[in-house]
């Protein structure tokens, strides 16, 4: 945790909506809407259900593990934050039990990374409010 | 129904695209390629009766700034398909008699941004999917990111090669040389020039990457049977195909394909061709490998082959298939939403034949992507 943390933090465009995924993953949790009409995983966080428009909806907790489905290797960075020597790793991750989230690729150097390499959820603690995660190399 | 034929394209005009104009608006350039376009097909802003925006201009707006007064107006509001998707809409308009003669107008000034306090393409974006999501992992405002990831995901599936998308580069360069409205007109490049270039987004390079710019254009779109008595030689619109996509690339199931898949096939089914039959093309082209992706998706090239075909094949306005022939986006910049628009505008003056020194050798059928 840094008082100085400098990156983009998240932004909901509905903060009520997303606030069980934001309080888990201060918990050290990963979820994924759910829908308990059409047992449809999705991802990102809708009102109504993408499959069926149900708004019966859930979250289920993720194992965790997946892979690495595609990346790049951001050079130039438009935010100043970003801005590095060797750049940063722009991940989609997909989740074994398939949703693909968008991730950062933490704990290795950014040539290391490659499609399908297997992957597991870390949490990192960027400001009081925010835990994000990010995948690290199995 | 259909629209085969039932739109005919009369005038073009556009403002040479720059990377900047100063003390200029994108009202004002946009009434600028208005006129062109309306002079080039010899008519007089009266008989103008329906106008066709990319809604980032507002109808109201430009109706005023031209003093017309249509009988049908809208805005499209579809990002970069807004040329193409514009051009629809007027035909579908001229077709049905709700008007007659349509302007389609786009442009781009990038100090309207900074007049409104927004340096152009940056800062962080409004509390969105982005701004959740994606932005706290450092993807970039702007596209570069997510044609990144198609990239990559493209070379793991087909072994593409950045040499042979440097190709691609390298080609439409040359169409811009003697393009007075391309930006980089004049300056060459060779595929070495292109894989020189830093990297943006590993392994997109700045040489496969549009550079915003200014400028403007606009067409006039009329019936076949008013095209009659009109002094140019029209350019017919023989089939169109829309299929809407996401709007996030992330959401997509896969990466490498693109709605062009469908729309392509429905313009061909509408008028009546097969891709064989194409002879030139005009392919939306924001980066080399959306490009790429789409002529594949078109049948142009079969899927994951669109490497080898660029090896083999010169894509200039000299050569055997003829791809981009006014320089595209790449070469020719990205004046916002018009920059989707040159497209259907090149399209349109090769079959015309009014494209000069880069006249393609045959000009009667061309596939347009926006």
């Amino acid at each position: 945790m840094t008082s100085a943390y400098d990156k983009p933090i998240p932004i909901p465009s509905n903060e009520v909506l997303t606030k069980p995924f934001w309080e888990a993953t201060k918990r050290g949790e990963l979820i994924i809407p759910y829908c308990n009409s059409c047992s449809t995983l999705f991802f990102y966080p809708r009102e109504v259900c993408p499959n069926c428009f149900s708004k019966d909806l859930g979250w289920k907790k993720m194992s965790g593990k997946g892979h690495v489905y595609t990346y790049t290797h951001v050079r130039q960075a438009v935010h100043p934050s970003f801005q590095s020597a060797n750049g940063h790793i722009y991940a989609i991750v997909q989740l074994d039990e398939g949703p693909k989230i968008p991730s950062g690729i933490s704990g290795c150097e950014p040539e290391e990374v490659y499609v399908d390499m297997p992957v597991s959820v870390v949490f990192d603690d960027i400001t009081e409010d925010y835990t994000l995660v990010k995948f690290q190399k199995c | 129904m259909s629209l085969r034929g039932r739109g005919a394209i009369v005038g073009i005009g556009e403002v040479p695209t720059r990377r900047i104009y100063e003390g200029r608006s994108m009202y004002g350039l946009c009434a600028e390629a208005a006129g062109l376009a309306i002079a080039d097909a010899g008519i007089t802003k009266n008989d103008i009766d329906g106008l066709v925006t990319d809604g980032v201009a507002l109808p109201p707006a430009i109706a005023e700034y031209l003093d017309i007064k249509p009988n049908f107006a809208t805005g499209v509001s579809m990002q970069g398909a807004s040329g193409a998707t514009a051009t629809m809409v007027a035909t579908s308009a001229v077709s049905s008699g709700i008007c007659n003669t349509v302007l389609v107008v786009m442009g781009n000034s990038r100090q309207d941004a900074e007049r409104a306090g927004r340096p152009a393409g940056r800062g962080a974006s409004s509390p969105s999917v982005r701004s959740e999501w994606e932005e706290p992992h450092g993807m970039a405002p702007g596209a570069n990111t997510g044609y990144g990831l198609m990239y990559r995901r493209h070379i793991h599936e087909y072994g593409t090669t950045e040499e042979q998308m440097a190709k691609m580069a390298a080609d439409q360069r040359f169409n811009a040389l003697e393009n007075e409205n391309a930006v980089f007109n004049g300056q060459p490049i060779n595929v070495k020039d292109v894989l020189n270039s830093r990297y943006i987004n590993e392994p997109l390079k700045l040489l496969e990457s549009v550079m915003p710019c200014d400028g403007a254009a606009a067409l006039i779109i009329t019936t076949p049977e008013r095209a009659k008595n009109m002094k140019n030689n029209p350019a017919y619109v023989l089939g169109v195909g829309l299929k809407q996509g996401e709007a996030n690339i992330w959401q997509r199931d896969k990466f490498t394909e693109t709605p062009a898949v469908d729309s392509v096939r429905r313009a061909l089914e509408m008028a009546g061709y097969s891709p064989s039959d194409i002879e030139f093309a005009e392919f939306y082209d924001c980066y080399t490998i959306l490009a790429a992706m789409c002529l594949e998706d078109a049948g142009l090239v079969e899927k994951g082959e669109i490497g080898p075909f660029y090896e083999e094949t010169d894509t200039t306005y000299k050569g055997a298939f003829p791809i981009n022939t006014d320089g595209g986006q790449l070469s020719g910049g990205q004046p916002g939403l018009a920059g989707g628009f040159r497209h259907v505008i090149e399209g349109a003056r090769q079959i015309m034949g009014k494209a000069g020194s880069r006249q393609v050798e045959k000009s009667d059928l061309c596939l347009v992507n926006g």
